[in-house]
């Protein structure tokens, strides 16, 4: 089979302590990832759809449901359930998460931070700095910038940056939370083009596009997403 | 991956203590001062697993007990109960179990510290140079020439002017003292290494530049490391895993990124709260 994700009734709600509330964030999602396809998540801001990405990827603890990825060996792991160390491994071999920011060492250069997930897959540093090269250019990405720490680039330089470090180690599984949300409109076609060959190549994903035109251009599959409404609510409307 | 160490039930309590410490104290008695016999408890069950290579953040305020973790762990201080096992090259240390003898020769050889306080960690009556040197001796490396050129290279590693090696550290800013103390703790390429809020107090610029350095360091020589710290972005940018602690006691473990991210106990929300 080439499923490699299958999400079943995922829910995520927070409870806030000091306030007393529960805040419901994601509700009863069910979706499949498939090797070599794009899952695109849409629905209303709200709806969830970050939390469906950061419970996968376990930044949020799951409040429900399962999550079953299956690895490179075949082996299926429910996410929701795995070990700290064992979600550590599967983000340094086979599961990506690109997002809108940019989080990286303040003195580091853009050719440095690119080939950052490369090294720790135990690359030498020439190699990957020659990947990363490739990549940037690929972007856009003046040459010129490649050797200055991006806390000084501009909002588009810097998610392309980003883009290029979440890409280059080709996961398995790779999540992109609104990948291109400030690229203008030729480096978006970059973007997609890059997108494109990464499904040819088997990578499956799932993402979340700031624009409709994208979802139409990349998604094999579309899972529609609606706003949970909180407990406190439903017990209101039920009084 | 590999377990390096394990750390069970670890408790230090300063002072005589009672039967009732225990209770008395802790997150929910908001204080680790025992109100039937006054003795301090600084730390009570700590328990946890490091791995070859990995750095694990401690978080938490002053006087949260995650400073004492790594004292007892480092063998400045004696926990009062608990275990810690080392695992290296195929042997198993029993920490506490160990003669004095045998901890100080893990604490010259395998262990590296790095305090907040570099009067701690370095010997001001000796230059930069002559600091490294001593921990090389101490670790049975005893030819001159051999002992200089370690000692260059390790400082040039952590960006130390070799024209300022035979100055004492005394003449250092902040940053730089801190950068000797890790060339210092690194001499041994030591498997473990604790760093004990080595970034408070100093300049934005100068924290970044140690932090880069400790991630290059790990990088490159896959030491494991436990780092205390109350910055919260200390952690984010070292500690794939993090502890939260207060009045002596682990109230939270995880991911670094969903501690930070969504926190599940009622303090690190305040704690996270506060910060962002």
């Amino acid at each position: 089979m080439d499923i490699i994700l299958s999400v079943e009734g995922y829910a995520k709600h927070f409870l806030l302590h000091d306030r007393g509330k529960l805040i419901p964030s994601a509700a009863n999602v069910n979706l499949t990832v498939r090797a070599g396809r794009l899952t695109a998540l849409v629905g209303p801001t709200g709806a969830g759809k970050s939390s469906v990405l950061k419970g996968i990827y376990r930044t949020y603890l799951p409040s429900n449901g399962r999550l079953l990825y299956r690895d490179t060996h075949g082996r299926v792991i429910d996410l929701a359930l795995a070990s700290e160390h064992q979600v550590l491994e599967l983000r340094r071999r086979e599961v990506g998460f690109v997002t809108q920011f940019l989080h990286c060492l303040p003195r580091q250069g853009a050719l440095d931070v690119v080939a950052a997930p490369l090294l720790t897959r135990g690359l030498d540093r020439d190699a990957a700095r020659e990947r990363a090269g490739a990549l940037l250019a690929r972007l856009a990405v003046p040459r010129r910038l490649w050797n200055v720490a991006p806390a000084t680039f501009s909002g588009g330089e810097k998610q392309r940056v980003n883009l290029a470090r979440g890409l280059i180690a080709r996961p398995r599984l790779l999540l992109l939370d609104e990948p291109t949300a400030s690229l203008d409109p030729d480096t978006t076609d970059r973007a997609v083009e890059l997108l494109r060959e990464l499904k040819q190549d088997g990578i499956g994903m799932l993402a979340i596009f700031h624009h409709p035109d994208l979802v139409e251009r990349l998604a094999d599959d579309v899972v529609q997403l609606s706003t949970p409404v909180a407990a406190g609510d439903l017990i209101e409307e039920l009084v | 991956m590999s377990k390096i160490l394990e750390v069970r039930g670890l408790t230090r309590i300063h002072g005589r203590g009672c039967p009732l410490c225990i209770e008395a104290t802790g997150p929910e008695s908001d204080t680790n001062i025992c109100p039937h016999c006054a003795s301090v408890v600084a730390a009570h069950d700590v328990s946890f697993d490091l791995y070859r290579g990995e750095i694990l953040g401690i978080i938490g305020e002053s006087g949260s007990g995650k400073s004492t973790v790594v004292k007892t762990l480092y063998f400045d201080d004696a926990p009062t109960a608990g275990e810690a096992i080392f695992f290296d090259d195929g042997q198993q240390f029993n920490l506490f179990a160990l003669n004095a003898a045998r901890q100080r020769w893990l604490r010259n050889h395998r262990f590296g510290m790095v305090y907040q306080n570099p009067h701690l960690g370095l010997n001001f009556n000796v230059s930069a140079g002559g600091n490294i040197a001593e921990r090389l001796l101490m670790s049975d490396v005893s030819h001159y020439g051999a002992i200089r050129a370690r000692a260059r290279e390790l400082l040039a590693r952590t960006e130390v002017l070799a024209a300022r090696m035979d100055e004492s550290p005394r003449k250092f800013s902040g940053g730089m003292q801190q950068r000797v103390q890790i060339a210092k703790a690194l001499a041994t390429r030591p498997p473990l290494l604790f760093l004990d809020e080595v970034t408070s107090g100093l300049d934005l610029s100068v924290q970044a530049a140690i932090l880069d350095l400790i991630l290059e360091i790990q990088h490159e020589l896959g030491t494991a490391m436990i780092v205390v710290t109350h910055d919260l972005g200390v952690v984010r940018l070292l500690a794939g895993r993090t502890l939260v602690m207060k009045y002596g006691r682990v109230i939270e473990s995880g991911l670094t990124d969903q501690i930070l991210e969504d926190p599940q106990h009622a303090y690190s929300q305040r704690l996270v709260a506060a910060a962002l």
